[in-house]
């Protein structure tokens, strides 16, 4: 694929409000353009409402409604079934949370919106930790990362939010991260050729709260990926896995050094977090009967 | 068209005259027949909209507000518990200024677990920027459902129609369901902006300043107050259309009354029974039922009470820790009277108990022999 180097028309416009470095602003700029002008979106808060800036201004050149922490998803649903009902079928309505109005406080409503197949484009801005509020844990966090409210390491594995979601047997679901872009964008494009729930997870660098120096956060997804910490994939209606991307398998310690939020880590801890990223893997190509190939 | 209905079949048949596009509700007892009427109709492709089976009130309210921001007329249902689930979706649709239209049967609120009526799930609400109108009977239901409509569309404020728990929304009676071409001739198709429009992109509800917020309240404030005038049109309105009205107040033989019975809802109902026979006795007692609470009618109220030097209040809810919430909102809607009244709060029929003629004569017996008021309510109960 010869990459498009032609500079794209940007919906998330400079002026936006997010720390320098950030990921998930990025994140949003290429699913923006991926999704283009003719949309809504639905915010709620999290990083994400930060990012599209403070009255009278908007970064964002689509309408935006900024909606209330735990309901992205119902608020998606209510504006797509209003927009049916008065016979509007071409604007698709896609909603931004973060991990925590996911994983965490979300997750009923996102879950009963996933049932009823409610037709909008999710996408968890996933940064690993209640990042807005400053670096508290959440259930998206990893095993032993250093936040504000385990200071001593988290104890507990990452949820496995793409699993949940696979098991609603919704049309779409797919990872994404920033060090790949093409294969971002194209998951965007596909979610908006379909109808029904469907869910994009945006692994989302946060150099404020992962430590790490504010040029970083592209090459971090790109190593959560080479490393099996974050593998690039998608299901088709709960069932279908395809990977996206062969990673190089690097040792997980490539990925771990370079965020000062797991620099407690000892041999031990390594090898849980390594152990976790085979198990990912091995899972990954079991359910996909070994089949790598790009998004389609 | 008469038929013989429940209060909760009352509120079906209105949402669904209107031509309501989005539906969105979860059970709960005692509204769940509402939930229920309206899905047969789905199933049968007579509701005329969609309805959003949702997972929790917190997301009825959330898909309702939402939907409502996208020009679509809603409604949602709920009780008790449900509302208390809903409570900060309710600030958010009042602060939307999204016309959302709600019925609410009153139920308990637990611990502990109980589901009949009791207004208090309802008045804990009071803060949130809804219209509040409180129904005594299944027509008044119906007619307030249809009324509800009209009203929030024109205020953008969201509107609450509230019947108690088993005593509207499970009683049977003969209510008058008007035909549509009627109803449509007094609500139009909905013309509320819809404000995700691509051609012409906004930000909704973004974070504001300190000052800015204060003006955002100010504007409510300001359509609260503007909705009275608007309640009482739509309600003159709607008397000459179809024949009946409620008013934001209504008084009943108040002419020559030494004592105001005030009442809501259904209490006001058997208040009717026992001031007719006060009257036979001799007693120059009046009725003043309160139908409009949130805006609060403090002018219809006053041009009534002023005059009237004693007034005994009779509430089915309870603020903890002080009385019953119509009185000391009536306590304080009076302060400006010219002559003093002697306004003695009663606390009745919590829990959804029996408020009988007899409890209310006894209430009246009370306050007519009265030296003067406590300043906190008189607890009346059936047996004391």
């Amino acid at each position: 694929m010869t990459p498009n180097t032609s500079r794209p028309q940007e919906i998330l416009r400079s002026g936006h409000a997010a720390c320098p470095g950030c990921g998930l602003a990025i994140g949003m700029r290429l699913v923006l353009r991926a999704l283009g002008r003719r949309a809504v979106v639905v915010v709620v808060p999290s990083c994400v409402a930060v990012v599209t800036g403070p009255y009278p201004c908007s970064a964002m050149e689509v309408p935006v409604f900024h909606s209330a922490f735990e309901i992205a998803a119902p608020t998606a649903a209510g504006i797509a079934n209003a927009m049916k009902v008065r016979g509007v079928n071409d604007i698709p309505v896609l909603a931004f949370a973060g991990d925590g109005g996911t994983f965490d406080i979300g997750l009923q409503s996102l879950s009963g919106a996933a049932d009823r197949n409610e037709d909008f484009i999710y996408v968890c801005m996933d940064n690993e930790a209640y990042m807005n509020t400053g670096i508290q844990v959440s259930s998206a966090t990893p095993q032993f990362v250093w936040t504000g409210t385990s200071p001593a390491g988290n104890t507990r594995r990452k949820k496995k939010i793409m699993e949940i979601m696979a098991a609603h047997r919704i049309p779409y679901a797919a990872t994404a991260c920033i060090g790949f872009p093409e294969d971002l964008m194209a998951k965007v494009e596909k979610a908006k050729g379909m109808r029904g729930t469907r869910f994009l997870h945006l692994l989302s660098p946060c150099p404020t709260g992962w430590k790490m120096a504010e040029d970083m956060s592209p090459k971090a997804t790109l190593t959560a990926v080479e490393t099996n910490i974050f593998p690039l994939y998608e299901i088709v209606d709960g069932l279908e896995y395809t990977i996206n991307y062969r990673s190089k398998g690097l040792p997980v310690e490539r990925y771990l050094a370079l965020q000062g939020r797991y620099k407690h880590l000892g041999p031990e801890e390594i090898k849980v977090v390594q152990a976790e990223a085979d198990r990912t893997w091995a899972d990954l190509e079991t359910r996909s009967h070994g089949i790598v190939s790009p998004v389609a | 068209m008469k038929k013989f209905i429940t209060g909760n079949h009352s509120v079906a048949e209105a949402v669904r005259l209107c031509r309501t596009q989005i539906v969105a509700a979860y059970p709960i007892t005692p509204q769940t027949p509402i939930y229920e009427k309206l899905a047969e109709w789905d199933a049968k492709k007579e509701l005329g909209g969609m309805m959003m089976r949702v997972e929790s009130e917190h997301s009825a309210m959330a898909a309702c507000l939402s939907a409502s921001l996208a020009g679509a007329r809603t409604f949602t249902a709920t009780s008790s518990q449900g509302l208390a689930l809903m409570h900060e979706m309710l600030f958010f649709a009042a602060g939307c200024r999204t016309p959302v239209v709600m019925a609410c049967v009153n139920r308990t609120l637990a611990g502990p677990w109980a589901f009949w009526s009791d207004q208090t799930d309802t008045l804990s609400e009071r803060e949130t920027g809804w219209i509040q109108i409180y129904c005594e009977d299944n027509q008044e239901a119906l007619d307030s459902v249809i009324q509800a409509y009209r009203i929030a569309e024109k205020v953008l404020l969201p509107c609450m129609v509230i019947i108690e728990g088993h005593f509207i929304s499970h009683f049977m009676e003969p209510v008058e369901v008007p035909d549509q071409e009627l109803v449509d001739s007094f609500v139009p198709p909905v013309a509320i902006p819809n404000r995700f429009d691509v051609d012409n992109p906004g930000f909704a509800v973004p974070v504001v300043s300190q000052k800015e917020y204060f003006h955002y309240r100010q504007l409510m404030q300001e359509a609260m107050d503007y909705s009275l005038g608007i309640i009482a049109q739509v309600d003159a309105e709607f008397r000459e259309t179809f024949g009946r009205g409620y008013s934001l107040v209504e008084a009943v033989q108040m002419e020559d009354a030494e004592l105001a019975l005030v009442t809501t809802a259904t209490i006001t109902s058997t208040a009717r029974v026992a001031l007719k026979r006060l009257r036979e006795k001799g007693y120059k007692v009046g009725l003043v039922k309160i139908r409009v609470f949130r805006p609060f009618p403090v002018k219809a109220l006053r041009e009534i009470l002023d005059g009237i030097p004693r007034i005994a209040v009779i509430d089915r809810n309870i603020s903890l820790g002080r009385e019953g919430i119509f009185c000391s909102e009536l306590k304080a809607a009076l302060i400006h009277s010219p002559a003093p009244h002697l306004v003695q709060g009663y606390v009745a029929g919590i829990g959804g108990t029996n408020v009988d003629p007899e409890l209310i004569e006894r209430i009246v017996a009370d306050a007519l022999a009265r030296k003067e008021a406590t300043d906190g309510p008189i607890i009346m109960t059936e047996e004391s």
